[in-house]
């Protein structure tokens, strides 16, 4: 009996508890939805949405939906991370790597970056890019070429757009070379498991992703073609390039700042990973005669990987909520575009924000159960 | 491959020579950086295009390669080779690295210190090509207290010196005292800070003018939200923490619920919940300032990441512990209270210090609901028709301040994570 109410008691209370809370809230909310003649419903979703976004990654106009809206926000925010992601994750490497370095300046240069750019915090980081560093850059019609086709200007980033023509066809030969290689990975391990013989992978491997592609151009029918960004007058002093495409200043403070910020968090990681790997591995790995190559490949990096994987990508998740700060930008990513100005133009506070903020969890808890998924796979399996 | 180059390669007859020739090639190419870098002077104009930029890294490296003697016997030039010299790769980067620093070095230079500007009141002093800091030196109180009347600055100062006074009292206090230390920090001195924030800095009684929160802002607003946030974040944090290790279904799923989804969410989006979805919750005329609402919703926030840290420190005490008070009979509270807490907590305080710090730099965020801390501070002086075109200048000078701040706490967090190390 005692215990009963022990058990019970507490859990009982606590649900009460929260279902009060949520009781209360709802039915605030409901009175003062009331009072402002305002209803609760998604309804408005499908309404036509009237305003414009700078930048959008699909076909948008003012007449789409508030749906399309949404979806507009999204790929940005998605864009932004993902830009974000692959620089960081290139810079972390390289950084965390360096700060293992022996050459002295190399490990020092490397602790400074860390230490410079993780400790100013992120907003302030996306405003010194956007408002002071990139309005430094020349207006379009003084720029000079940088590779000969992009132009970095006050205005944007221009680069060639890539005009395709039966990108299908590429599309294809592309995903035939890696079908090949992981066939040919397959049959080169057999072999070498049951004859004991050796095939250079990696060359072939190199071929067939240069050769099928190139087979396409020549038989496909693939072509592709640049369009270069031109100047253009519009007026008297204003100039813009047109064609190719162009990556607005916000895109461009938000990837750097992002990226720069994120990539010390994911230097700690790897250096933490590599130095996690005991001397001891490494050694006997060499008395066993496997080459400074095997050694890196089959000893160190799968344990290494084991310890630099999952809080690196705790880094992504970080990095993609990071890139809400958008917002203070003026990026039309999620934020800006529904929890800014559709909130403002419908009103609808909590439908609004509920979404914004279901979508975030639901990146959040599927990423979260992904990398579950995968600690539980590549676990030590100790008896 | 130069290894493989043996003429370039010294032999231990002639170690003098080859590190007399190595020295005096890379002080040439170092020369001639400087030369280009802080005179301007071109030396090697005479070298054809690119091979001009290319002529000091060749010579560098030359000059690196002759000085790598193994074991020379030179204990400088042993140490110099170990460090930064070990082989030619290493070399190149060294170089490449010293020459942007001396590159960089002169622009810097003369845009921050030679040619700014510090004196005089308006733009107008600012006439040189470097920086000018008279717009920091003239916007100073602004950037320190935002719309706060000036005359009433020393309230914030005062306020925050008691504050930060009292917290120290721990330090001082008598032996047989410490036993109420936690109770002293969790519950007694949130409430005193409260009421010396509340009655110096907001004022309206005691003879002091009242000074509404919209007015607050620069950066002792960032210490005002995060400091409250801290003290709030602790004990509901703690309390998420204990739920989510307790082995009654019902609060598990209610802690894990609650932190996956504040954990999950970005904190921009909390802060538009608290300025435009929260007021909808609250009953029927009942205000509640922007100020206490972003404090809240950060608190609530914070708790989250707290619960993890706090959990963390529950996980990593031995079983042995919760073995063996209850098996002295000890109740629930009574185990956590005198046996894990205690042991539990000292564990995680690099880890609140490193939430702290999270904290600390997520605060500028407060700006996007239209609290001007620093950052919003930089923003509306930068718009001001009078000192335009000085964003550079404000957010170089707040990104220095924020620097200092987080550096000396990630340097304190790292150094009580030493001390808590050895100690177990």
């Amino acid at each position: 009996m005692n215990n009963i109410i022990k058990r019970y008691i507490p859990q009982i209370l606590a649900i009460l508890f929260v279902v009060l809370i949520f009781g209360f809230l709802t039915l605030n909310a409901q009175t003062n939805m009331d009072n402002r003649g305002i209803d609760f419903g998604f309804g408005f979703l499908s309404q036509e949405s009237s305003f414009d976004v700078q930048f959008s990654l699909i076909e948008y106009s003012g007449s789409d939906s508030y749906a399309r809206a949404f979806l507009v926000g999204l790929l940005n925010t998605l864009l932004v991370s993902f830009i974000s992601i692959i620089i960081c994750t290139i810079l972390g490497v390289i950084i965390g790597v360096a700060r293992l370095s022996s050459n002295y300046l190399i490990k020092n240069s490397a602790a400074w970056y860390v230490e410079f750019f993780r400790n100013i915090p992120l907003l302030l980081q996306i405003f010194f890019w956007y408002y002071a560093a990139l309005r430094a850059l020349p207006m379009p019609e003084k720029a000079d070429a940088w590779f000969g086709v992009t132009y970095m200007t006050v205005k944007g980033y221009y680069i060639p757009a890539m005009v395709w023509e039966n990108l299908n066809v590429f599309l294809y030969c592309g995903l035939a070379a890696i079908i090949a290689i992981i066939v040919l990975r397959n049959y080169a391990n057999k072999l070498r498991d049951t004859q004991g013989k050796q095939i250079p992978v990696l060359l072939y491997s190199v071929v067939l992703l240069i050769v099928l592609p190139l087979l396409s151009f020549l038989f496909g029918g693939v072509s592709l073609e640049f369009e270069l960004p031109e100047l253009k007058k519009l007026s008297k002093i204003s100039y813009i390039y047109e064609g190719g495409i162009s990556l607005p200043p916000e895109l461009i403070a938000l990837v750097l700042a992002l990226s720069l910020y994120t990539s010390t968090f994911v230097a700690e990681c790897v250096r933490a990973g590599i130095e996690g790997v005991s001397k001891g591995q490494k050694e006997a790995a060499a008395s066993v005669g496997l080459t400074p190559n095997q050694v890196l490949k089959l000893v160190i990096m799968p344990q290494a990987l084991r310890i630099i994987i999952p809080p690196t990508t705790n880094q992504y998740l970080n990095l993609t909520k990071n890139s809400s700060l958008a917002a203070a930008i003026a990026y039309p990513d999620l934020v800006l575009v529904f929890a800014g100005t559709a909130l403002m133009q419908t009103g609808k506070a909590i439908e609004i924000v509920s979404i914004t903020m279901l979508t975030y969890l639901t990146i959040s808890l599927t990423i979260a159960a992904i990398m579950n998924w995968y600690n539980k796979k590549i676990e030590i399996k100790e008896k | 491959m130069i290894q493989t180059i043996n003429f370039l390669k010294p032999n231990r007859d002639n170690i003098k020579n080859y590190s007399i020739i190595g020295t005096f090639l890379v002080l040439v190419s170092l020369i001639d950086v400087i030369s280009n870098a802080f005179l301007k002077i071109n030396l090697t104009s005479f070298l054809p295009g690119s091979l001009t930029t290319l002529f000091p890294l060749i010579i560098g490296l030359i000059g690196l390669n002759m000085m790598r003697i193994d074991y020379s016997g030179n204990k400088k030039l042993d140490l110099l080779n170990k460090n930064i010299n070990t082989n030619n790769f290493n070399a190149l980067l060294t170089l490449l690295i010293l020459f942007s620093i001396i590159k960089a070095l002169p622009q810097s230079l003369s845009w921050m210190i030679l040619d700014a500007t510090i004196s005089g009141d308006s733009k107008d002093a600012c006439t040189g090509t470097g920086a000018c800091w008279t717009y920091i030196k003239v916007w100073f109180r602004r950037f320190m207290y935002g719309m706060y009347p000036n005359e009433f600055h020393w309230r914030i100062n005062t306020a925050f010196i008691l504050v930060i006074a009292l917290g120290f009292v721990g330090y001082f206090m008598k032996e047989n005292l410490k036993k109420y230390l936690a109770l002293y920090y969790v519950i007694i001195y949130p409430v005193i800070a409260y009421l010396v924030i509340y009655y110096l800095i907001s004022g309206g009684s005691f003879g002091l003018q009242w000074v509404e929160t919209g007015a607050w802002g620069g950066l002792s607003l960032t210490f005002i939200v995060s400091f409250f946030c801290l003290i709030f974040c602790f004990p509901l944090g703690m309390i998420f923490a204990l739920g989510r290790r307790s082995n009654l279904p019902a609060i598990k799923y209610i802690s894990i619920c609650y932190i996956e989804f504040w954990r999950g969410v970005p904190l921009i989006t909390v802060l538009f919940m608290s300025s435009v979805m929260f007021p909808m919750f609250l009953p029927e005329d009942f205000f509640m300032d922007k100020l206490v609402r972003v404090i809240i919703a950060i608190t609530l926030f914070e708790a989250a990441y707290c619960a993890e840290v706090i959990r963390g420190g529950l996980q990593s005490l031995p079983r042995g512990q919760y073995d063996a008070a209850k098996s002295l009979g000890m109740g629930y509270w009574k185990m956590h209270i005198f046996v894990i807490l205690p042991q539990a907590l000292k564990l995680v305080i690099p880890g609140i210090a490193n939430t702290f710090l999270a904290l600390v730099k997520d605060t500028p965020l407060i700006f996007v609901v239209g609290l001007a801390e620093l950052a919003g501070m930089l923003a509306l002086a930068k718009t001001n028709p009078k000192w335009l075109g000085f964003a550079m200048e404000g957010y170089i000078f707040a990104s220095i301040i924020f620097w200092i701040i987080c550096y000396a706490m990630s340097k304190y967090s790292y150094n009580l994570e030493a001390k808590y190390k050895t100690e177990r």
